[in-house]
This record gives C-alpha cells, structure tokens and sequence, in this order.
C-alpha cells in the first residue's frame, strides 16, 4: 500500500507564489480528485513529486522516498502530465518501447498496455497524426506501464469523446479498486463526483479543503457547488 | 538502461537513420563522382604519356629523390671526407623579368656527402650538405633536418653499424659533430659519395583578392669537391633523373667531372617528401564537408527535438538521471555518426583511389600509419562532429541557430581559410582555435621547414599537428555537452 505526501511544499518564480505549504496525503484505494482554479499550483505540485521541479522548502514522497531517488521509478509511480510530449514521427508503440527500455521491462508489456488503451492498431502509426484523445490513451498507456501502484493524471479526461470518458472513468476507478493511489487533477466535477472518493481542493499553492467526496456533497449537494463555494474569491493567478 | 532507451529513440526516428546513412552515401558518392572525373597526363618532349608514379620510400611515403650521386660501395664501418667548395650554379629566368639565365644558387640548393643504401630513388639515406643559403646541414629520412652549429666547408660523414654522424670543419682539422641519426636495417654494404641536387626556383605572387601563385623554374647546381677521401674508385649515378632531356637539360647535363683530384658536381632536383607529382590521398574525401552537414543535422535535431516535442520531462521522469541522460544521448549519437564515418571512409579509400588509378592518376602513398590516422582520424571527426552538434542543439535547444553555430563553427573556417577569402593569418588562427582545427587529422604531408614551396593554410597546409587538431574538436564537443547537462540540470524545460 503506497501512499503519497506531499508536505509543505513552498516554492517560488520570482515575485509569485506558486506553492504556499502545499500539504496532503494521497491514500491508496480510491481515486483522489486534485482541483482548484488555473494557476493554484497543481500541475507545479505534480512536477514535484515527479521531480522536475526543485521546492524552495517541504519534501514530496512516494512511500516515503523521494522520487528521483527511486530505481526505475515508472515501476513505483505513473504519470501522465502532457499528452502531447511525443516526437511527431515515432510511432506510439516506440514512444513505449523507449519507456519500457529505460525501465528495463520486455516489449511484451508495450502490448499488453496497448491492448489495453484501446490503441493496439494505432500504436504502429507516427504519433504526430494522434487525435487528443489518442494522445490520452498513449499516455495513460505509459503511467500504466510499469504496473505502479501509484498514478498521477494531470486533465485525463480532456480531448476524449463520450465513449473514451466512460473508458477512463471505469480504468482509473478499477485502478483504486486495486488498491493503488490514484490523484487525478481536473476541471470536470460532475467527472469526480462519480469516480473519486477524495478530493483535494487548492488555491493560492495551498489546501484549502481536503475531504471525502460523499461529506462535501452531503453540505453542499454537489462537488461542483462545493468546488465554487469553496474557491470563491480565490483568483488563480496572481 | 538508459543507453538502451537513447539508442532506441534514435532509431525510431526514421529521419534520423535517413539523415546518418546520407552523410555516408554523401562521402562515397562525391568521392566516387570526383574520382571519375579527374585525369592526369604527362608530356615527355611532345608525347603524352601516363604520369610516372614517384619514388617511394621505406616506410611507403612518396618521395622526391632527384640528384647527382658519385659513390662508391663501402662495405663495413667506415667514413667519407672532403672539402666542398664553390657552390655554384644557373637559374632559368627569374624575377624580375624572367627574360634571362642567370647565375646563381637557390636557397635549399644541396652539395655535400651522402651514405644511402643503394641508387634506387627513395632508398634510406643520410647526408652532411652545404645548402645555397641554408647553411651546413644534416637530413636523413627525406623530412629530418638539422642545422649544423657552426659553418665550415668541410664534411664528414662516417657509418658505425646504423649509426650515421655528420660532422662539419672550417679547416679539415677541428671537426664539429653535428648530429648522429640511425638508419634502422642498412645493410652492410652501402653506397657513399658525393652529391648535388638543385631544387626548382620558385616565386610567391601574392594574389590581392587573397591566395599566392607559385610559378617554378628550372635551375642546376654545381659543386666542387676536393681532398675526398677515401681516394679513387668512384662512379656515377644519376638517381631519380626521367629518361628525357628538355633542350636545357640537354646542353646543361646532370653529371660530373674529375680534374687533379677534384670532383665538379652538376645537379638538379630535390630531396624530400613528394606533394606536386600527384594527388593528395585525403582529396577523395571531399564528401566529407557535405556529409557533415547531415550529421550536424541529425546531431542537432537529437539534441533539439526533446525540448521542441516538451519530451525531456517524459525523459527526466523515467530517467531521473540528468547527467547520465545527457552523456547517453552523446554517446549515441557519436557511436552511429562514428560507425556512419567508418563505413564511409571503409568504401571510399578503396574505391575512389581505385577509380583514379584506373584514370591514370597518380596518388602520392602515404605510409601504413598514415593512411590509418586519415581514415580513422575521418571517422573520429564525424564521431566528434556528431557530438559537438548534439551539444550544441541540447544547449542552444533551437534547431536553426545550433545548426548555423555549428556550421560556422566546424564548416566554415576550412573553406573561407583554404579559398583565401581571409587573410591567411586569420585562416590560420581560426584553423588552430575553432573545432575546424579538427581538419588536420585528414592532412597527409605535414608542413616541413626545409620545404621550398610555401606552407601556408590557402596551400592547404593546417596549422595543428592531426592529433592536436583532433584533440580541439574533442574539447569543443565535450565543453557543449556539458555546458547542455548543465543547462539541463538547472532547468529542465
């Protein structure tokens, strides 16, 4: 059971605040939902636990190890950040083949998470002709390839048509039912209020709720209600 | 791992395979095309006949061995002494008029002693000379040169096993040594005796849109021996002279007479490495500038594409290795830019210089070792080349701006340099400092002081040993990729 804390986090570029002591704790089981207006700090949040970004101060973990510090990190946490991050003329199947390599896992797993994003037949052709939700499917592919027990989606849901929405919904909700951790940003409440069990609401760089889904709707009847009450006034970018 | 997943981004980008194959297939085929091209004559009175290939020495290198030999064998350890005197000769029409014949020695006009293995042109040889305005020397090996300390118009030159010194006096009583060379494998008999070459006379004409014209003439040496000893039993050669006598030559004939025991020396020709009677071996590499130019390409979009495609975070999150990445990357690239430079140079040499030996064309030889720093020297540059590109783009992370840096950077400083479009000291000083200097590695005959026809960049001549010039583009590819790998690391996208 692997969970994810993130404690503290502060960071700074230039004179704005990005993150202001972002603390949380992602429990494995159910889908966290991660929500706030443009310029809250989440997808800064997420480049920190992945490493790409250095806080200014506070510690981001994933089983209480940092993740650069893992071996073959895509085997302990998968992610999806930027669905477009794909060299236009390779293929989607190579796109995981060069992933799989680095984490020394057979090709044999490339199909399996092909298979099972739909792009078994796509994942030949250059991926510069991928549709947005192509580019999705790819990138859930390459959070799921090392079978991690924690996954970090930043916006799964944008660019897929209804059929796709429903397969994502059902993927990441069986994905917590696995008993991984699973924080999924997005701007789609009514999405999350389906799906998640958590909800994580940011604003200004820091948590300004964290709390069950079933306890928000049960005070404000909706999590988008919820979501609007409790980020009114909080403008996004400063 | 993390050379694995490098080596197969690379592959999978079909342009890049295209691109690295081109640089090859450019090498061979301009190679190949030029070499079709190319024809070589020779006129012997009013016949035209093939070019003779010149002499080579021992260790392969075309030679220029022309003078006029009075020897005699002498088997054992043993010496040669005797006083040169009035060093003479004519000049055909020189500056500047060019309209008559006059007397007079060239500078690196030679009369003096010499013990060689035999009269066949380009055998091994060491000799004590005075020169027309070079001073008391001692040459071996047709490019080892030694100014003698003092001057004096005695020589002596005397053989113990393969150990030949020269030694100089202005008395024929108080000798001077001037050096001692080995001549590995001399047999035990050898030739020993006098000789006198002249090479051509030559003017400079510096060219004001840049370069220099070179126009040689014909010119001869005479010499007078006396007090030779040992005494008696000598005879003549004329090394390395052609079969033909222009009307000149004929009425001034290479050879010698004997009056009182004085030996009258005439000759005309030179000692040294050969680079007129023939095509350098590098020039069937001339593909090689085209061929850079893909491989920088290549080199930069490897470095660039991660950063246009937003990709390096993708990297950095499976490979949270920032150094390690940047150094497999380069690895990658180097590897398939070297193995593209070996297979291209693998078919070129071969079969360009076979193509141009079919044409007639003579190409100067290079020794065993030099031809293999040429072809392995080529490959490593487009190795480096590879990796300096790479650096470049990673660092710059623009396609067209590192592309255009490294192209001015590497491509154009040999060209603007070589065409004489700067002044030659410029040329030469971006040929020692730019990654150009790199172009070194492909020079066959290196510059050498005692040569009398200029050296300069425009003459194609680099300024850097090869392995020093190699060595700068090594730098230049390792100070990119790690000012890149620092770029990375500080900032990641």
């Amino acid at each position: 059971m692997t969970t994810i804390e993130v404690n503290g986090l502060r960071k700074r570029f230039g004179p704005s605040v990005a993150l202001d002591g972002m603390t949380f704790v992602v429990q494995p089981g159910r889908v966290t939902g991660f929500v706030g207006p443009n310029g809250a700090g989440k997808s800064t949040t997420l480049r920190m636990i992945l490493g790409l970004d250095r806080p200014d101060a506070g510690t981001a973990t994933i089983d209480g190890r940092r993740y650069a510090d893992l071996p073959c990190p895509m085997r302990h946490a998968g992610a999806l950040l930027d669905p477009h991050a794909l060299h236009p003329a390779r293929s989607g199947r190579n796109h995981l083949r060069w992933l799989a390599r680095s984490q020394d896992l057979p090709d044999s797993r490339v199909d399996e998470v092909l298979n099972r994003s739909g792009l078994a037949a796509a994942g030949r052709r250059a991926a510069g002709g991928y549709s947005l939700g192509m580019r999705q499917r790819l990138g859930v592919a390459a959070a799921l390839l090392g079978d991690p027990p924690v996954l970090l989606l930043d916006e799964p849901f944008n660019g897929l048509d209804p059929a796709g929405i429903v397969w994502m919904r059902d993927l990441l909700r069986g994905l917590a039912e696995d008993g991984r951790s699973v924080l999924v940003s997005s701007h789609l409440m009514s999405e999350l209020q389906d799906m998640a069990g958590h909800v994580v609401v940011v604003g200004h760089g820091r948590v300004i709720a964290d709390a069950g889904v079933n306890e928000l709707i049960g005070a404000y009847s909706s999590l988008e209600a919820a979501y609007l009450d409790l980020t009114a006034g909080v403008g996004g970018i400063r | 791992m993390i050379m694995r997943a490098e080596w197969l981004k690379f592959r999978t980008v079909r342009s890049w395979v295209l691109g690295s194959a081109a640089a090859a297939l450019i090498v061979v085929a301009l190679g190949c095309l030029a070499a079709t091209g190319v024809t070589m004559s020779c006129m012997a009175g009013t016949q035209e006949v093939d070019c003779p290939a010149p002499p080579t020495d021992s260790s392969g290198r075309s030679v220029a061995d022309q003078f006029t030999f009075v020897h005699q064998a002498l088997t054992g350890n043993g010496s040669i002494t005797a006083e040169v005197g009035a060093l003479d000769g004519t000049i055909t029409y020189p500056p500047p008029n060019h309209d008559e014949i006059v007397r007079g020695v060239v500078p690196w006009a030679k009369a003096g002693l010499m013990v060689k293995d035999g009269t066949k042109p380009g055998a091994d040889y060491a000799a004590v000379m005075v020169t027309g305005s070079h001073g008391v020397r001692m040459q071996s090996g047709f490019t080892h040169d030694k100014a003698a300390a003092s001057d004096g118009s005695w020589l002596r030159l005397s053989r113990e096993g393969n150990r030949i010194t020269g030694y100089v006096s202005p008395d024929g009583t108080a000798w001077q040594k001037i050096e001692t060379v080995r001549l590995d494998g001399l047999p035990s008999t050898v030739q020993i005796g006098l000789f006198v070459t002249s090479p051509s006379g030559l003017t400079v004409e510096e060219n004001p849109q840049g370069g220099h014209a070179v126009s040689a003439r014909w010119t001869q040496a005479t010499a007078e021996f006396s007090q030779v000893s040992p005494a008696g039993g000598w005879s003549e050669s004329l090394v390395g002279y052609s079969d033909h006598r222009t009307t000149w030559e004929q009425t001034h004939p290479p050879g010698h007479t004997e009056a009182g025991g004085v030996f009258t020396v005439a000759g005309a020709g030179d000692i040294g490495l050969e680079t007129e009677g023939g095509l350098a071996v590098e020039r069937v590499l001339t593909g090689l500038f085209a061929a850079l130019l893909a491989l920088i390409v290549v080199g930069v979009l490897c470095g660039t594409a991660e950063f246009r495609h937003s990709t390096i975070r993708t990297t950095l999150t499976a490979m949270p290795r920032p150094v390690r990445v940047s150094a497999a990357k380069a690895a990658v690239v180097g590897a398939v830019s070297l193995v593209v430079g070996l297979i291209a140079v693998g078919l070129t040499l071969p079969v360009a210089t076979r193509l141009l030996r079919a044409n007639a064309v003579v190409i100067l030889d290079v020794s065993g070792p030099t031809m293999l720093r040429i072809a392995l020297g080529t490959a490593l540059l487009m190795a480096l080349a590879g990796v300096f590109a790479y650096g470049v783009g990673a660092l710059l992370r623009r396609a067209v701006p590192a592309v255009l840096t490294v192209a001015a950077l590497l491509v154009a400083p040999p060209i603007l340099a070589v065409t004489s479009v700067l002044p030659p000291e410029v040329g030469a000083w971006l040929l020692r400092v730019t990654p150009a200097a790199a172009f070194a590695i492909q020079q066959s005959v290196g510059a050498y002081p005692q040569f009398s026809r200029p050296q300069t960049v425009a003459d194609g001549y680099f300024p850097l040993p090869p392995w020093a010039g190699l060595a700068v583009l090594a730098l230049w590819a390792l100070a990119a990729v790690a000012t890149a790998t620092w770029r990375l690391r500080r900032s990641p996208a």
